[in-house]
């Protein structure tokens, strides 16, 4: 097997990372940034596809701001973006609960959380702006959790030791993006927005070097369209759904950004995957999706499985004396609490060892009985009840009465397109912001930072930064019936006839659920070289099969939702390749990322010496190798240490 | 434990928005107890594959209850039998075997059919974009803890908050109304400082909106809370009726 890492591209790679102290950075790079004058804004137009937290509130303020702007989004309304399952809560150096939080500590719990594989500068900026994105969501009124006083309401979440966390119930995503939604929609009843639902892009358009535009289907005419402006944000997520089995949402894909990819933006860190601790389990092969249960119910709810291995009582009738609350024994200053890398392991070695609990043995217990007991079932029902009614419709069991069973479960990635300070990718004129971007959580992101990074990317980071891009780059008019659209269109027609005429005998769902076996045997919570190697080959060989064998029917100019689907999974097939070789390549252990070869007491075992960079893969062409390339990370402010929870 | 199903899917098919729709026929067998409804319509979809005839196109995303993206009339109900349940968190162990199950897309004039079982609601998004929102640009917020909101106002405006915009409402009213939809979003900001600012236009400006999507009147008959999946009250529509009386008289000043 050709090793890609070792065609090691130089690193070229400029960060735009401010020089001077980190807590100065920001302020001065916004000063430095150039402006566009408030009547020249509207000479823009800005695309900005996705609408969900990164998306929509990055729209919104652009809009606000004067700008022309589309907003693309393949849902039929900007408010079904997956940002809206989001459930626990968001985060921010508020010190509300003058508990001893500042914005230093929550820059310094995010860059440990990420097991020191994040950006320094990237991660200080995002505690900063953490602040404004409460006010801001407060005025639109998102109606948060309140003291009986009026006061904001704060909880804990894993990985931290104060309570910093704002949330409204178990559905803080859904009001978050409501927010966002409605002052997209207002700058879309005010014409700054255009609004196109129901379209998907297939490829970005690029002139003379700069990105100036997309290609996208019509979902509902299949007609290909374009758009053209002055600069591209992609604002469309992650790529947890490579693993079939995620608890994203069935929609949820890596086209965006994997055709931007292949036009030149370079993928980081795809490997850094989060698998979530704390999902309903998996209860057959019909399943076509994993349910998350929020990291917010490891403040009450208490982990555990029976000590002895097969242990099948019934879980309320094993006494305490036969039980082993392994997080709290082992993690005596976080307990519950440890982070989601951290907690994820412990719940694979349990089961590993024979002690997971239900049916098939991989779940172990999260249990309210306790807490119920001490605070009453009321105060459970007002923090939790949408999810408690959630795993009561899912599994038929009352978590009221019984423990919830719980297992890990691929939920988010830290990985994404490459970007610089400025939000940039390696495609001059595309901005990624977001999840669909690598920059602020490293290798392990801390519970109720989504939220946060997508908002802060949105409102506070790219109205500055995308001004720079249109002030200081030469950006002469361009249409869609230019010579470069015009080819990018007829590419993305001919592709999406391609994929009608194999007419072969398989589902793109069998392929996907196939490749997603193979995703979470081999580069899931346990990785090792062999397996990762294994894991290519396949992955190619069910590439090469899904060209000569996929059977999609209907027609390219319908509402066609297996054609969709179909060139989704296409790219799933050429991505789920890098995430392996990405893997494969970076030979030690960090946050979620946990090669079998490099550990130490089962805890994830860093290569400093070798791996403190980014890596950062260039596309070279179909099935031809991707080039390396690495951007160093240097740890001035929080000392590179190994990572522990367990005092 | 989980048993298998054998069913009768009556399924309405339609190519496309202007063409005509009818029931179509299908027989699944082996159906798991512990199956989504979604699911149980993946495998259908499955098979119609195999057979080469083109599977049903529905709309789903999320598949636990959030986005509001799901939308199916089950046997005459709006997202099934289960209260406080979307199609997606609908499980198959409350079908019986050898049951009938009736599946249309939602009803309404302001909803039109785009396939199948897909319908166009964006009639939801125009009604939103005339007011569901505050209007504060980014930069101008103060500080999130100078203005105290009693928790008991916090919690109702969230109670009206939660609606997931699927349409179920409509979908249950006789009328097609879409006044448990508006009145949730009245409802949340007239309840919260923040919306005090533009309270009288916004409902006017909803309602009107609202009317002109082509959604009827109430009809008093509180379908709609019955089929929401959110449980959202009718005591909505009332402030919303509320809301609009006050500005009538009042007016906007």
């Amino acid at each position: 097997m050709s090793l890609n890492a070792e065609q090691t591209g130089s690193s070229d790679l400029v960060s735009r990372v401010p020089s001077g102290p980190v807590a100065e950075m920001w302020d001065k790079h916004k000063f430095d940034l150039k402006l566009i004058a408030p009547t020249n804004k509207r000479k823009f137009t800005i695309i900005v596809v996705g609408t969900g937290l990164a998306g929509a509130s990055a729209a919104a303020s652009l809009a606000e701001q004067g700008y022309n702007v589309h907003a693309v989004t393949i849902h039929d309304s900007p408010r079904r973006a997956h940002s809206i399952a989001a459930q626990g809560g968001i985060n921010a150096a508020k010190n509300y609960q003058n508990d001893g939080d500042s914005i230093h500590r929550l820059f310094y719990d995010t860059v440990k959380g990420g097991d020191f594989r994040s950006r320094e500068a990237n991660v200080y900026r995002l505690a900063q702006c953490s602040t404004s994105i409460i006010d801001q969501c407060v005025a639109q009124g998102v109606p948060f959790a309140r003291e009986y006083g009026g006061t904001l309401a704060n909880r804990t979440f894993g990985g931290v030791q104060v309570s910093r966390t704002f949330y409204a119930r178990g559905q803080t995503g859904q009001q978050l993006l409501l927010g966002a939604y409605g002052s997209l929609m207002r700058q879309v009843g005010l014409g700054k927005v255009t609004l196109h639902s129901r379209r998907e892009m297939l490829d970005v358009v690029t002139v003379d070097g700069v990105c100036r535009g997309i290609v996208m289907r019509n979902l509902v005419t299949g007609a290909i369209e374009s758009l053209a402006g002055h600069a591209v944000l992609l604002c469309t997520g992650g790529y947890g759904n490579a693993y079939y089995l995620s608890t994203n949402a069935k929609g949820c894909n890596v086209t965006a950004a994997w055709r931007a990819h292949r036009r030149g933006a370079y993928f980081a860190n795809p490997c850094f995957t989060q698998i979530h601790p704390t999902c309903i389990p998996v209860t057959g092969d019909h399943q076509s999706k994993l349910t998350l249960m929020s990291e917010s119910l490891r403040n009450d709810g208490r982990v555990w499985v029976p000590k002895t291995p097969g242990d099948k009582r019934a879980p309320n009738t094993i006494p305490e004396a036969d039980r082993d609350y392994y997080l709290e024994n082992k993690y005596k200053g976080f307990g519950n609490m440890v982070p989601r890398d951290v907690a994820s392991r412990n719940a694979k070695q349990q089961c590993d060892a024979g002690r997971g609990v239900g049916t098939s043995g991989k779940a172990v217990y999260l249990d309210f009985a306790e807490a119920i007991k001490r605070l009453g079932q009321k105060t459970i029902e007002e923090k939790y009840g949408n999810l408690f009614h959630m795993y009561h419709k899912i599994t038929d069991e009352d978590p009221y009465q019984v423990p919830m069973r719980i297992y890990p479960a691929i939920h988010y990635t830290m990985g994404g397109l490459w970007v610089d300070y400025n939000l940039q990718s390696t495609l001059k004129g595309l901005f990624v912001l977001g999840e669909a971007n690598f920059s602020d959580h490293g290798a392990n992101r801390l519970g109720a930072s989504a939220l946060m990074q997508g908002l802060a990317d949105g409102y506070f980071v790219v109205p500055y930064t995308v001004a720079d891009h249109l002030a200081t780059s030469k950006l002469p008019p361009v249409t869609t019936d230019s010579r470069e659209f015009k080819a990018a269109v007829e590419e993305a027609s001919f592709r999406t006839k391609q994929l009608l005429g194999i007419q072969g005998r398989r589902s793109a769902d069998s392929f996907h659920r196939e490749l997603g076996h193979t995703m979470w045997d081999y580069c899931g919570m346990s990785r090792n070289a062999a397996g990762l190697e294994k894991a290519i080959g396949k992955i190619r060989e069910l590439r090469a099969e899904f060209w000569t064998n996929v059977k999609v029917l209907g027609h390219d100019h319908e509402l066609n939702q297996n054609l969709e689907y179909a060139g989704r999974v296409a790219d799933f097939l050429e991505f789920g390749e890098l995430l392996a070789t990405d893997a494969l390549t970076r030979n030690e252990s960090c946050g979620g990322h946990f090669r079998e070869e490099f550990q130490e007491d089962g805890e994830a075992l860093r290569d400093d010496a070798n791996f403190c960079h980014v890596a950062a893969w260039q596309f070279q062409g179909d099935n031809k190798p991707s080039v390396l390339h690495k951007e160093p990370l240097t740890f001035d402010e929080v000392h590179l240490t190994k990572r522990s929870y367990r005092e | 434990m989980s048993a298998m199903l054998d069913l009768t899917l009556k399924i309405w098919r339609q190519d496309g928005p202007k063409t005509r729709g009818a029931f179509k026929t299908y027989h699944l067998k082996g159906i798991s107890t512990e199956m989504s409804f979604l699911e149980m319509l993946d495998i259908l979809n499955e098979q119609l594959i195999q057979l080469g005839e083109e599977p049903v196109a529905f709309d789903h995303d999320c598949r636990e209850g959030i986005c509001g993206m799901c939308s199916l009339m089950i046997n005459g109900q709006a997202h099934g039998p289960e209260t406080k349940t979307t199609t997606c968190q609908l499980h198959m162990r409350r079908f019986h075997n050898h049951d009938t199950i009736v599946i249309e897309p939602w009803r309404a004039r302001a909803f039109p059919v785009i396939r199948d079982l897909v319908v166009d609601r964006t009639a939801f998004d125009r009604i939103q974009a005339v007011g569901g929102f505050v209007s504060i640009n980014v930069g101008n917020a103060p500080d999130g803890n100078s203005v105290p909101v009693p928790k008991v106002n916090a919690d109702k405006a969230l109670d009206a908050a939660v609606c997931i915009g699927c349409g179920a409402c409509v979908a249950a009213c006789k009328n097609a109304s879409a006044t448990l939809f508006v009145g949730a979003k009245v409802s949340q900001f007239a309840l919260l400082p923040q919306g005090q600012a533009e309270r009288v236009q916004r409902v006017q400006k909803m309602v009107a909106q609202m009317d002109k999507e082509g959604f009827g009147s109430c009809t008093n008959t509180s379908e709609c809370e019955a089929a929401c999946p959110a449980g959202i009250s009718v005591e909505m529509i009332s402030r919303m009726n509320l809301e609009f009386l006050k500005a009538t008289v009042v007016g906007a000043t």
